[in-house]
């Protein structure tokens, strides 16, 4: 079966998605023995990030194990994480 | 772990036996040709340096020509000079000496011009294939292994599938005492702390920083900010959020383990493990560094798809998505689009990409080989 999303690291709180999927879908992603099903609260189309579980304001966005951002409000797990909702710790170019 | 290859006087391991003819300078590159097509068993180097060179640019093209005429892959090497380049075989020879490379050398101007040349090089290159033909294999540790971590023409599956099981792969050669180097500095913007953090020492990790700045610099001189376009309108669409997200998709080609050494390009790393090549992202000449450097093979991930190859080494290719590998199967050795297909997982792709190096390190060819792949090319700044 084509699996849904991917997670890349253990360590990370997001997994992303290889297709468009669905606010309502169930999707679980399994890696070297961590497994994570996640309810998803939105739409995520493919190449976006949902969260796997809940991330506070300010708190770092985990993936490939490393933080690619923190989070500027509060994510929900199945909720779409992206520019709207995490801020690059390195800036924004195009703003 | 073992692999069966060459043991050089060098001091060097080969996984190849080649021969190669090889231009000091652009001017004598096709008589370097006409002789390699003469001589079954030779390659040849086809590069448009070896004039004009200033400064860092000209030790640069030095320390490639001597990483590729020294290679491991290389038996002999027979320079051709045209005989007033700024880069002669008198520049190259004490190096080679040193080494102790067998070579030999030939010059248009001093040899008859084009045949006269071409007659003696070809009688050279025979001697030398058949010297090399009597070199035997042995057992030979994994830990001499370098392997080189390429990526090019990406797309939205590279940091998903591609990068991260080649990233496994790497891990596992470096488990066994070898080596991997990646490269494509300009793809670690926004990384400096997270790869800081991984560096052996202090001095690894100020010569991160310095590297990835000093790239950023020489964008901004050419009139280019590359930090501040990025991530760029396209990469927010297809769902990236950050450049830390973007640069980190690159770099986990080269895995997880810790960063023992930065090198210039074409430069010999003196430290096995992980090492980061400070060097241009363009492919053909990335790859020329890497192989300079002392990479006995390529590993390269694609999404869009490349026939890349070398003259001297196998150039792996993993595509990224099973589209690709369909158009293109026969340029591709591993196709990681399976881990999309539910046919694979990161850890399967990463074994089988390691696999793939071990096979191609006891004398299996890569596709690029055997389709008559050699492209090369040396980086340098400008020619005056």
């Amino acid at each position: 079966m084509k699996p849904k999303a991917i997670l890349i690291d253990t360590k990370d709180n997001v997994a992303t998605a290889f297709q468009d999927l669905s606010k309502g879908d169930t999707v679980t992603v399994s890696l070297e023995g961590r497994e994570a099903t996640t309810t998803l609260a939105q739409d995520i189309p493919f190449g976006h990030k949902f969260a796997l579980s809940p991330i506070g304001l300010h708190e770092p966005v985990i993936k490939y194990g490393e933080a690619i951002g923190l989070a500027t409000d509060s994510i929900g797990a199945g909720q779409h994480v992206h520019v709207h909702n995490m801020e690059s710790q390195k800036g924004r170019g195009d703003k | 772990m073992e692999f069966q290859g060459y043991r050089r006087k060098t001091g060097k391991v080969g996984i190849r036996n080649h021969v190669l003819i090889f231009p000091t300078v652009v001017c004598s590159s096709e008589v370097a040709r006409m002789i390699s097509e003469k001589v079954p068993g030779t390659v040849y180097a086809i590069h448009g340096g070896g004039c004009g060179h200033v400064g860092e640019d000209k030790e640069q093209v030095i320390r490639t020509m001597l990483g590729i005429c020294g290679h491991g892959n290389v038996a002999s090497v027979l320079l051709v000079a045209n005989g007033c380049e700024a880069i002669p075989p008198e520049t190259l020879i004490p190096d080679l000496e040193k080494m102790g490379q067998p070579y030999d050398v030939v010059s248009v101007q001093e040899d008859g011009g084009t045949p006269g040349c071409v007659e003696k090089g070809v009688r050279i290159a025979k001697k030398m294939v058949e010297d090399a033909s009597k070199l035997n294999k042995e057992a030979i540790p994994l830990s001499e292994l370098i392997l080189g971590c390429e990526c090019g023409g990406s797309d939205a599956f590279s940091g998903l599938t591609a990068n991260p099981s080649l990233g496994i792969a790497a891990d596992k050669l470096i488990a066994e005492g070898g080596t991997a180097i990646f490269s494509e500095t300009t793809e670690m913007l926004g990384c400096e702390k997270i790869l800081a953090r991984r560096a052996v020492d202090d001095k690894v990790a100020q010569d991160i920083y310095d590297a990835i700045a000093n790239a950023e610099k020489t964008a901004m001189s050419g009139g280019v900010d590359i930090r501040g376009t990025q991530p760029s309108p396209g990469n927010i669409k297809g769902g990236l959020s950050s450049i830390e997200e973007k640069s980190l998709g690159c770099i986990r080609k080269g895995g997880n383990t810790t960063i023992m050494q930065v090198v210039k390009y074409a430069e010999h790393p003196a430290k096995k493990g992980l090492i980061i090549m400070d060097a241009t992202a363009a492919d053909v000449m990335n790859d020329t560094g890497l192989l300079a450097a002392g990479c006995h093979l390529i590993v390269f991930t694609t999404g869009r798809g490349t026939p890349v190859g070398s003259n001297i080494a196998p150039v792996l290719k993993v595509s990224t998505n099973s589209v690709l590998y369909n158009k293109m199967t026969p340029n591709i050795d591993v196709n990681a689009g399976v881990i999309v297909d539910g046919e694979g997982t990161l850890q399967t792709v990463g074994q089988e990409i390691f696999d793939k190096v071990l096979g191609c390190a006891n004398g299996d060819m890569s596709k690029a080989e055997a389709l008559g792949h050699k492209e090369f090319d040396i980086h340098f700044r400008m020619i005056i």
